[in-house]
């Protein structure tokens, strides 16, 4: 996601530059509260554990691996507004001193990986929450699912830039699709990477969990499955829905996208440049024309899948870290 | 922590870019790569001029041409793309040596891989000649809330920590056999992945105990007073960028 110098045409990138440094103000404004500046020093290092966290490498398929964006991750831990500052952080140090992204692609790259990452994970996290039982596994499951939208928002929020601020002829349904579609696979496994950590930091220190605030405390191994299977099936047909009304023309084929994530695995040679290699590599390489809805039902069965993955996976964690107050059962 | 306080990006040497404040440097760089970026794909010649004051920067600041190069390998990925653009893009198509490809995004696909590379050069060259700390303090000095250079100063200060902290955890996974290849496997990786956060705050907490209890007020005291800068030295920093925005206007006057 890491965009060079030039991605974008010049109003494009003055234009996104202003949007995101308004909203790294609002993050400003919103965090002096939660972030006097005594709390600065955790603030650093938990921009410095985005910034690892970015070099997990996550399997795909059949060795194929992906890596974090952090965005949901950060947001769900750290609330909405100091999670936008720390990613913000984040992306301006490697842009100015890693070049891994552009000093004038800032504009651009800080609205794609900080601002709707952390602004749009937390808005699914808080409707997910909304849905799902309040428990450390609903939780989890929202953060999962806060995760995996943040990826395609983002792959969103570039097609859209690209709508507006395109330096090369090439169609924005295509871009779109391609984009989407790569991401939506690149989000299954960040949903199921953010969705496990936090829970994880659940199990140990759930009062670092910012997103966890209002917790009842658990109750029991025993869980709901109906609130959760809704809200995956109502995300997921949503998703497909988007992607089908923007993708017309030339939707990519998922096996050739597949394929061409083989990128992803050369990310591991350079552990701090890392630039998520399938993103721009893959998009609109694919010519092949497969169905539209052949894509939109496989990208939902994919998510389901995956969503009820997470859910068994998370489940099966719950009475192996049961508190020593909680019942067992 | 440790020995070794310079960032593996840093080039330790003594020359004039390396001797600039750094503020200054971080205009400079900024003035260049924006002129970079709105240079119009069609502009070959001006591209080439950038990649010589670029070279001549290089050379001036004793940065091994080898280490700039290496480092480039970030833009890769976009000049692939900057391959496959002539192929994607619509509009007239020509034959280059046979195949069929889009005549304005043979330009463009140009475009994006000069400007990419040339962008990418000329922050490299920043990092390689100015340490972290004081890139970051010369960011203050050019206005950036103080709140966010020092969240990037800690992050730089313990980016080093926290990723050998995981490279630790990841070792002792793959000797208990962790090789995942499927995405239901990636367990071990997201609790590691949530263990690495709980110990970088808890980490934080206790720095932050320990700068309380030696002080800290919520700012970090200035260790090396800040002179004027001269208009003669923000003269010779801009000279590239002023150099190469001179040659863009020569060039769109005469085409």
């Amino acid at each position: 996601m890491h965009a060079p110098d030039g991605f974008l045409t010049v109003p494009a990138a003055v234009g996104t530059g202003l949007i995101s440094a308004g909203a790294v103000g609002a993050a400003l404004r919103q965090s002096r509260e939660q972030l006097g500046e005594q709390q600065v020093p955790l603030a650093g290092l938990t921009a410095a554990f985005v910034f690892a966290a970015q070099m997990v490498n996550f399997p795909v398929a059949a060795g194929t691996t992906g890596h974090l964006m952090g965005g949901a991750l950060a947001a769900v831990l750290l609330g909405p507004w100091v999670g936008l500052l720390v990613v913000s952080v984040v992306v301006i140090v490697q842009a100015l001193v890693f070049a891994d992204g552009g000093i004038s692609a800032l504009g651009y790259n800080l609205i794609n990986m900080a601002v709707v990452t952390s602004l749009g994970g937390w808005g699914v996290f808080r409707l997910g929450r909304r849905v799902l039982p309040k428990t450390r596994v609903g939780v989890a499951v929202a953060a999962g699912l806060a995760g995996g939208a943040s990826v395609v928002i983002s792959a969103m929020a570039f097609s859209l830039e690209w709508l507006v601020g395109a330096s090369v002829p090439v169609a924005f349904d295509r871009v779109f699709g391609a984009m989407v579609g790569v991401h939506t696979l690149i989000g299954i496994g960040e949903g199921a990477i953010t969705g496990l950590a936090v829970a994880a930091v659940l199990a140990s220190r759930p009062d670092l969990v910012t997103g966890a605030v209002g917790l009842e405390p658990p109750r029991g191994p025993r869980t709901r499955v109906r609130p959760f299977a809704i809200g995956a099936v109502v995300v997921s047909l949503l998703v497909a829905a988007v992607v089908a009304q923007f993708a017309v023309d030339d939707p990519d084929g998922l096996e050739r996208v597949a394929e061409d994530t083989g990128f992803a695995a050369s990310a591991q040679d350079h552990p701090l440049g890392n630039s998520i290699f399938a993103d721009y590599a893959t998009a609109g390489v694919a010519d092949e024309s497969t169905s539209l809805a052949i894509a939109g039902i496989s990208g939902t069965l994919l998510t389901l899948a995956v969503g009820g993955g997470l859910f068994s996976a998370v489940r099966r964690r719950g009475p192996s870290t049961s508190s020593p107050t909680q019942p067992v059962g | 922590m440790g020995a070794g306080h310079t960032h593996a990006l840093y080039v330790h040497e003594h020359s004039p870019v390396h001797a600039l404040p750094p503020h200054v440097k971080v205009v400079a760089t900024v003035a260049f790569v924006v002129t970079v970026a709105v240079t119009p794909a069609s502009a070959g010649p001006v591209f080439a001029v950038a990649a010589l004051l670029l070279a001549a920067v290089t050379r001036l600041a004793r940065v091994p041409l080898r280490f700039v190069v290496a480092r480039l390998v970030v833009v890769v990925p976009f000049l692939l793309v900057a391959l496959m653009v002539p192929f994607v893009a619509s509009g007239e198509r020509t034959e280059v040596l046979g195949v069929s490809v889009a005549a304005e995004g043979l330009v463009a696909g140009f475009g994006i891989a000069a400007r990419a590379s040339l962008g990418a050069t000329a922050s490299i060259l920043l990092a390689a000649t100015t340490e972290v700390p004081r890139l970051l303090r010369g960011l203050e000095r050019l206005r950036v809330p103080p709140v966010l250079t020092q969240i990037a100063t800690f992050m730089v200060r313990y980016l080093e920590v926290v990723a050998g902290e995981l490279g630790r955890m990841r070792t002792a996974m793959v000797a208990r056999g962790h090789d995942p290849r499927w995405l239901w496997q990636a367990r071990p990786v997201a609790a590691a992945t949530g263990a690495l956060f709980v110990r970088s705050y808890e980490r934080g907490e206790r720095v932050h105990a320990a700068m309380l209890a030696r002080g800290y007020t919520g700012t970090m005291p200035q260790l090396d007073e800040e002179s004027e800068v001269t208009t003669a030295t923000w003269a010779r920093a801009l000279a590239p960028a002023v150099l190469l925005v001179a040659v863009l206007v020569v060039w769109a006057v005469l085409t």
